[in-house]
């Protein structure tokens, strides 16, 4: 158990990164600790991805001098794949953020729960 | 015939062009822009699902020129095309019976805005039906969650902004455990596409190893699904949400957007996990209970709820417990009532919601029961729309709610361990939703003198043809349900 946890350590600091994240995300009252626990919480997967393509001693999937054998390059679909998700990442962070702004000039509080109690005043 | 074939890619790219122009065009022009979208793409479902139920096979349309393993694919049987037929025509509904009111509730400038996002909605939510790609099925249901939560904070009121940011949240944390199953699938199989990925689990399970990685994965992927599409106890963002958005955006979300989710669980259980071994997980027993529970404490919470549309949100969370009651009872026939159940909400609660905005008009924009009472005279065919969506939710004859129970009953018989709490909970559940309903019912058919002025038919002709044609898909659902259900199983069985 301990010796396969050693061989996987960036493994397992993604899944704790992954928790970290998500539990900000989740429990954080702060409208910008949440995003950051957002942006924890997708690095990670990030992390998690970067770390299964690689293969030691392989080296970055850009074809050099016409040798296409898949000994030398490292596994490039995980790459795209990180790269697909920084667009998703960067795309809801923005929205993210531009909900919050709106927020905060009409309530003046970044507190997830104040607004809400707020918002219900303001109905009355 | 091989014409069609190209028609769901078609729809897609259709749908995201049209939200592209619509950002160049004034309101008027998007919303004649996404009125012709949207009947496009219906005409070309119509076409695939004629060429699927004709030939009764399942097509794989190749992206891009990678073959298999690597590059990305559509596939599309008969289940497929309905789908998508199904979603275009509520939609279209949908935005009809609230047309008139977005108008009065968003600012002019805005409104191409609206239909920006109702287009990238409808191209995600057939990205949804039609991919077989996972990681593509990650991307396009992050399109649909930002759509979605444009259309919730267009009206601008604060409400609605907090509603919206409650809703991002709750759906990023369904995403984040999606995308982490998805890699952990990855790492499993080696795979991206559908059917590949199913190849390496039944590797996996015939060779007895990794075992418990599977059933996290399993895990990670249904709950952040089910987080989405708001099962119980993850439904706090959405009385919220689809109660105070404008009407369109209601009944958009909560009969389209959590049924796109939804039906990607269904694809993923069939063509991913595969049916036997999310059948054998112990995942289905917790979707079981879950269920259950949803069933009873949404209905509990629509009781004590003195707004209709609030009321009329929570009914929605009973309703997403009956679908995964069916998942839960891990019989083939358990599939068929939840999707058949997956269309009748569909028809039903946007029906409702259209119809309820139409009572609150003629009480003065006021949403409590007490100002509704005798709503139903002074809007007749309001009352009648929503007498008729009550009674299918309640589960009378005729109409589809009614069909959809028999279906869940008739499911939970076959399966010896689950028989008496599937059946308590549908008969408690059944019970607080005539409550809730037949009280609304009584309140609007309640004659109240004077305080409000009636509104005819006449003035939004629209409006009243709309909720016509929501009564007449009502009722086709639950006259007609044989051959429906027969098609649903058929394109069950060419999933796999």
């Amino acid at each position: 158990m301990g010796g396969h946890l050693l061989a996987n350590y960036a493994e397992a600091v993604a899944i704790l990164l992954f928790g970290i994240g998500f539990t900000n995300l989740l429990l954080q009252k702060n409208m910008i600790k949440k995003i950051i626990g957002l942006n924890i919480m997708d690095t990670a997967v990030y992390l998690f991805l970067a770390e299964k393509g690689y293969i030691a001693g392989h080296i970055a999937p850009i074809v050099v001098n016409g040798d296409v054998s898949p000994e030398t390059y490292i596994n490039p679909v995980p790459s795209g794949l990180v790269l697909t998700g920084i667009v998703v990442s960067v795309s809801v962070t923005a929205l993210m953020l531009s909900l919050t702004i709106r927020l905060y000039r009409r309530y003046h509080t970044l507190d997830l729960d104040e607004i809400s109690i707020r918002v219900k005043r303001e109905e009355r | 015939m091989e014409i069609i074939k190209n028609f769901p890619c078609l729809s897609i790219l259709l749908c995201m062009f049209a939200a592209i122009i619509s950002s160049a065009l004034k309101g008027r022009g998007a919303r004649w822009l996404n009125s012709f979208v949207i009947a496009a793409v219906s005409v070309l479902s119509f076409a695939v699902l004629y060429l699927t139920i004709t030939t009764k096979e399942s097509y794989v349309y190749v992206m891009g020129h990678f073959p298999a393993p690597f590059g990305n694919e559509i596939r599309f049987g008969s289940l497929e095309a309905g789908m998508a037929l199904f979603f275009c025509v509520i939609m279209m509904l949908s935005l009809n019976g609230g047309r008139k009111k977005l108008l009065l509730e968003i600012n002019p400038a805005k409104e191409n805005l609206y239909y920006i996002m109702v287009d990238l909605l409808l191209s995600s939510l057939l990205a949804l039906v039609y991919t077989n790609d996972l990681f593509t099925a990650y991307v396009f249901v992050e399109i649909n969650t930002i759509s979605a939560c444009g259309l919730i904070m267009i009206t601008e009121r604060g409400h609605t902004i907090e509603a919206a940011t409650r809703y991002m949240i709750m759906s990023l944390l369904g995403s984040g455990l999606f995308l982490i199953g998805i890699c952990l699938l990855y790492d499993l199989t080696g795979h991206l596409l559908m059917s590949n990925i199913k190849a390496g689990i039944d590797a996996i399970v015939a060779n007895g190893t990794y075992h418990t990685p599977l059933l996290v994965t399993i895990a990670l992927i249904v709950v952040g699904l089910a987080i989405k599409s708001a099962l119980f106890p993850f439904h706090a963002w959405l009385p919220n949400a689809y109660g105070y958005s404008t009407v369109s955006s209601a009944a958009i979300l909560s009969s389209l957007v959590s049924k796109g989710y939804i039906f990607l669980l269904i694809k993923i259980i069939y063509r991913v996990i595969g049916f036997d071994t999310f059948r054998d997980s112990k995942i289905i027993n917790v979707l079981f209970v879950f269920g259950l529970a949803g069933m009873i404490m949404g209905s509990l919470s629509a009781i004590r709820e003195n707004d209709i549309r609030r009321m009329i949100s929570f009914s929605s969370v009973a309703q997403i417990g009956y679908i995964y009651m069916g998942f839960g009872l891990g019989t083939a026939v358990g599939m068929v009532a939840s999707v058949f159940h997956m269309l009748s909400h569909a028809a039903t609660k946007s029906l409702l919601f259209v119809s309820g905005s139409g009572l609150t008009d003629v009480s003065g924009g006021h949403k409590e029961f007490l100002e509704l009472t005798g709503s139903a005279y002074r809007n007749i065919c309001a009352g009648l729309a929503f007498t008729v969506g009550s009674l299918s939710m309640v589960g009378i004859p005729v109409f589809s709610g009614f069909v959809s129970k028999l279906l869940f009953s008739q499911a939970a018989i076959l399966n010896e361990h689950k028989v008496l709490p599937t059946l308590i909970a549908l008969a408690i559940s059944t019970i607080l939703n005539t409550i809730y309903f037949m009280k609304t019912v009584i309140r609007i058919y309640t004659p109240a003198h004077g305080k409000y002025a009636s509104a005819s038919w006449k003035e939004n002709p629209a409006y009243a043809v709309t909720l016509l044609l929501f009564i007449i898909l009502n009722v086709v659902l639950g006259m007609c349900s044989q051959p429906i259900t027969d098609w649903i199983a058929q394109g069950l069985s060419v999933f796999a």
